[in-house]
């Protein structure tokens, strides 16, 4: 019988054919933590004298969620990370180098590989045909220590999605829309398997979009197969060598597969307090936004940055709205500076920072006051995720953002690109 | 093992930032300090209002969210007996039982604020002494009872030195 990519990757990572529902111990190609994450990782090992690495090559200590650290406990936390990975070997991402899923997928992981990360976002590297998911600092510790971990072989849902979408829409609109209509646990303990002819024409920064998401529908993997659009890209960042096809077999079994006809999904934006509380933009016209900030693991990538910059080109943020706008890597940050879009973005009036999560995890640089709204490009609305539980979150793709930063309202980005 | 103790109830979609604020990032690396913050963002009085021993009952996809561990660790020190829902999030499923806090799917409709619960592992039942009804529970996989019994996932390893699970 036909085997789906998640029964493929893990199968070979313990050696025997599986089938979703088993309970295997399967081997880990890499690991990683975050500064949030991972001070208690570190304590957890370290109670049981497991304090080791087994591939510290391959083992990343993230410094992203609060960097440059605004506290001293913070300050402290980070220390955990620089001194275990002192110990071990383990490689250090310090301040300013970028997001953890960013990161991972431009210098990291490769097609076929499992990588299991303390930070629910790891389902990113799924879109290189990985099999990547996100776990608990301890889960982590473990899998860091023995280079293993216990899993269940995910059921998968199929999600195929044919046709091209309008101009103004974008994959984040396509993720948001799927939520939507799936719900925040339509997909519990599932993999997602994204096929069709729209995400085969798709590039990797879309597909890493669509990936990272896939964990709020409640999913454990956004896989993706491994096809000629990522072989160019693992090219591009000097791992040609790793490249490899993985697919799903022609009669593996999906539990549900689910149709989605992209031409027909409008800038869509989830409204507070979650992701499924999906509508089109165009239906909020009237809400007013206080902050809007681009970047993320989601969507702070060069590509969305530079329609940002297309969109907010000669033009200048609306006198009530404040713009934050946070590249995802370092390299992302260079190459902007390079193309000229920090500029760009800087004289529309936009306040640029350092690379790393920013104020997605409400711990810094962007905290929403008494009942503010934000509209942001990231992949979470919950009710206090912006530092605030009397902050309102909308989420958007960063065309939609770029232009309510203009108008001052939630706008639909397609009447500012089709004049364009 | 019987646990007995009053229900806390709250709605579907509780978060692991409604559990453990993102705000109060700089506490997690001070549990007891993050624990009396526990649920925070949900109801601002339930850690003054709880007692040791009492029962967190919610709806749908309780835990949804961030990876953070600290949240189970926040309602396992703040004395949460057991949490109750309808159903979890995965990743806050696999932490909480790494962790040793008891997680019971069950239906909770039928469940009110401040009903008395006694909570029966071996006949797998919930009694509802308020209301008195009973209740089933979901099994849960063999594999997480194995780490639940050995008291969580780093003591099983410590005491095997590898997964003994499958």
């Amino acid at each position: 019988m036909g085997k789906t990519i998640a029964e493929k990757i893990i199968g070979e990572h313990c050696a025997k054919e599986v089938k979703a529902g088993e309970f295997v111990v399967a081997n880990v190609d890499v690991t990683a933590v975050q500064d949030g994450t991972g001070p208690l990782t570190i304590q957890e090992i370290q109670k049981i004298n497991l304090e080791q690495a087994k591939n510290p090559e391959r083992t990343i200590l993230f410094i992203d969620h609060a960097a440059p650290s605004p506290r001293k406990e913070l300050s402290n936390a980070h220390k955990i990370l620089r001194d275990f990975a002192k110990k071990t070997g383990a490689i250090l991402s310090e301040v300013g180098e970028g997001v953890c899923h960013q990161r991972l997928v431009e210098d990291y992981v490769n097609p076929g590989e499992i990588l299991v990360g303390a930070d629910s976002h790891t389902c990113t590297s799924g879109a290189l045909g990985a099999f990547a998911t996100g776990m608990g600092s301890t889960d982590v510790g473990i899998a860091i220590a023995l280079g293993k971990t216990w899993l269940k072989v995910p059921e998968t849902y199929k999600i195929v999605v044919n046709g091209k979408f309008q101009q103004g829409v974008y994959a984040k609109d396509l993720i948001l829309h799927l939520i939507g209509l799936i719900g925040a646990d339509g997909a519990t303990y599932k993999a997602l398997e994204f096929t069709g002819a729209t995400i085969k024409n798709m590039p990797m920064a879309d597909r890493f979009t669509l990936s990272n998401m896939a964990v709020e529908a409640g999913g454990k993997a956004g896989l993706i197969a491994s096809d000629e659009i990522t072989r160019e890209y693992l090219i591009s960042r000097g791992r040609g060598d790793k490249f490899r096809v993985i697919d799903s077999d022609p009669d593996a079994v999906f539990e549900r597969i689910i149709e989605i006809d992209a031409s027909q999904i409008e800038p869509t934006v989830s409204c507070p307090h979650t992701v499924d509380n999906t509508k089109p933009a165009r239906e909020l016209s009237d809400i007013k936004v206080d902050q809007v900030f681009i970047g993320t693991c989601t969507n702070g990538r060069i590509e969305d940055l530079r329609i940002a910059a297309e969109i907010l080109k000669g033009k200048k943020v609306h006198p009530d709205v404040r713009l934050l706008v946070v590249p995802a890597s370092k390299e992302i940050f260079i190459k902007a500076s390079r193309e000229g879009i920090l500029e760009t973005l800087m004289e529309a009036g936009a306040a640029i920072n350092t690379p790393g999560c920013g104020p997605c995890v409400g711990v810094h640089a962007g905290i929403l006051g008494d009942d503010e709204v934000c509209l942001a490009t990231q992949n979470r609305n919950f009710q206090g995720r912006m530092g605030n539980p009397k902050g309102n979150i909308y989420l958007s793709s960063p065309a939609t953002a770029a232009f309510s930063a203009i108008t001052g309202k939630i706008s639909d980005p397609r009447a500012v690109l089709i004049i364009q | 093992m019987i646990k007995q103790g009053k229900a806390w109830k709250f709605g579907d979609d509780i978060s692991t930032d409604h559990i453990a604020p993102g705000r109060l990032f700089h506490l997690r690396t001070n549990l007891p300090e993050l624990a009396k913050h526990v649920l925070e963002d949900a109801d601002p009085e339930f850690a003054a209002k709880m007692s040791q021993g009492d029962f967190v009952v919610a709806g749908n996809n309780f835990g949804l969210g961030s990876s953070r561990e600290h949240a189970p660790q926040v309602l396992k020190i703040a004395g949460v007996n057991a949490v109750l829902a309808k159903s979890f999030a995965r990743i806050f499923f696999r932490n909480a039982i790494n962790i040793g806090l008891l997680l019971v799917e069950c239906d909770t409709d039928k469940i009110n604020e401040g009903d008395e619960l006694e909570l029966e592992l071996s006949t797998g039942m919930i009694k509802n002494k308020t209301q008195g009804t009973e209740i089933k529970i979901t099994p849960l996989p063999d594999v997480m009872i194995k780490i639940l019994n050995d008291g969580g996932l780093a003591k099983h390893i410590e005491k095997y030195g590898d997964f003994q699970l499958v």
